[in-house]
């Protein structure tokens, strides 16, 4: 899957942990715009390597900050 | 310049906050005598103690007390020296066959803590390029020890199955693996399903460690825990547990079956850079594992309190954290923080002690009034306690 096939997909995986409707873009924070929480974190990447078949730890976790940057690891850990 | 401490002004403030209704500070209560495993004076009060993790009551015990007396003549206050040192005395090596003796397993290996017990064993095993699979509801000691080490960390869904075997069946199949799990998990005191899970980790070619911190000298036929309960204990790679609940001291341990185990002593920085525990200690800890081999009549008796309890809290309609009475532990489960605190304060002015649980330290931000029972706590004991919840609940409006 290429960065925009990936990008989609996680667009409507996030949807349901987006209550407020945050517009998403590269630069969006998870914990910040997002106000995700550590239990909302465990679900939406429980949601995503079950999606993509991959393991994103907690130390690749600790790297990524932004929208983007969780876009740029699925990509990076699918291959 | 910046002041280091400007971090902690969220927490600051929730405290103050909560302080400013007029609560007594949960978390600054002092014992100002100890009468017994199930009595102490707080505030000049008699209160009854029910949230110690004191499960076996042993900190009384005639023989524990005489040996740590003994001890404390023979050998002096303390060993002032690394296990691998001038720290190893004759009560550390004895203290260690106690362990050895108890599980029926060929190594055992005695840390200050428990929390060391985990930091180390955990971060030692488990290097670069190996992978920790472990529960999301796991002790901070557990998570401690995988920050320290240098493992790739991955947690799932607490106590389930398929979330833990999708991971397991992501890695790569040449990686090392160690799954962590614990018997009893301690803030509701709901018990995993151990043979199951342990199954599939070895499907996957893991080791598995688990932590039996609040199940030891309670949980098994013979107090091992809830994998012997189980009957899947010859599966377990390593056994973490403690000193400080059922053994009524301090001091944590590992024991295992591993071919290469004692290397560990060499390579282990929390076993290594710190002074073993003073010589009373592991006396008190010996005496105390050896008369818990022979706790069946205890173990009984606490399964009944447990029970009783368990069921009069919800039947007067309190939330609980598990559905059936399964450990010492029964989570009482409080609408909010400020709610938790009144409560708290209620059964403390009612005379009895309970431990207040909050976020970080509870699973999905729950606030909670943590009970853990005693095997002495008598079945009037028991009764009194219920009758204060009864009371509290209702002052507070916690109960209809």
């Amino acid at each position: 899957m290429d960065r925009v096939a990936v990008e989609a997909k996680i667009a409507s995986l996030i949807e349901p942990f987006n209550k407020k409707n945050v517009a998403l873009s590269d630069a969006t924070t998870f914990a910040d715009d997002l106000e995700f929480d550590s239990l909302t974190v465990m679900d939406f990447v429980a949601a995503i390597e079950d999606e993509f078949d991959i393991i994103i730890s907690m130390n690749a976790q600790a790297e990524i900050e932004n929208y983007g940057q969780l876009v740029d690891a699925v990509v990076k850990l699918q291959n | 310049m910046t002041d280091l401490f400007s971090k902690f002004d969220p927490l600051i403030a929730t405290r103050e906050n909560l302080l400013s209704t007029g609560v007594t500070d949960p978390f600054s209560l002092v014992m100002e005598r100890v009468l017994s495993p199930t009595e102490a004076i707080c505030n000049g009060r008699e209160t009854i103690l029910l949230g110690t993790y004191n499960y076996m009551g042993m900190t009384f015990d005639p023989d524990v007390i005489e040996a740590g007396k003994q001890a404390l003549d023979d050998f002096g206050a303390g060993t002032t020296g690394s296990r691998v040192l001038n720290g190893t005395y004759a009560g550390h090596r004895a203290v260690e066959e106690a362990l050895k003796e108890f599980y029926g397993m060929d190594h055992a290996m005695v840390f200050s803590t428990g929390y060391q017990a985990n930091l180390g064993i955990i971060s030692t095993m488990a290097g670069k390029g190996d992978y920790i699979v472990l529960d999301i509801d796991s002790h901070a000691s557990i998570w401690d020890g995988c920050k320290l080490g240098d493992a790739e960390v991955v947690p799932f869904k607490h106590n389930d199955i398929e979330a833990m075997d999708k991971r397991l069946g992501r890695i790569p199949e040449d990686a090392g693996k160690l799954v962590i799990l614990e018997g009893v998990y301690s803030m509701l005191g709901d018990i995993a399903p151990l043979k199951e899970m342990i199954a599939v980790a070895k499907k996957h070619g893991a080791m598995v460690l688990v932590d039996e911190a609040h199940s030891m000298g309670f949980m098994g036929p013979n107090g091992r825990g809830v994998a012997e309960d189980q009957g899947c204990l010859e599966d377990v790679d390593f056994v973490i547990g403690t000193f400080s609940k059922s053994v009524g001291t301090v001091g944590g341990f590992c024991v295992s079956n591993h071919p290469k185990f004692e290397i560990l002593r060499l390579v282990c920085r929390p076993y290594v850079f710190t002074a073993s525990l003073p010589p009373s200690v592991v006396a008190t800890a010996a005496t105390s594992i050896r008369k818990l081999m022979h706790g069946n009549n205890k173990r009984a008796h606490l399964w009944g309190n447990s029970k009783a309890l368990h069921k009069a809290l919800k039947a007067m309609g309190f939330q609980l954290g598990t559905e059936t009475p399964q450990s010492a532990i029964i989570a009482v489960i409080m609408p909010d923080l400020e709610l938790g605190a009144m409560m708290w304060e209620a059964l403390l002015q009612e005379g009895l002690y309970v431990n207040l649980a909050r976020p970080p330290a509870t699973p999905a931000n729950m606030t909670l009034l943590r009970c853990s029972l005693c095997a002495e706590h008598t079945a009037e004991q028991v009764q009194t306690i219920i009758g204060m919840f009864e009371r509290a609940g209702t002052a507070i409006g916690i109960i209809g």
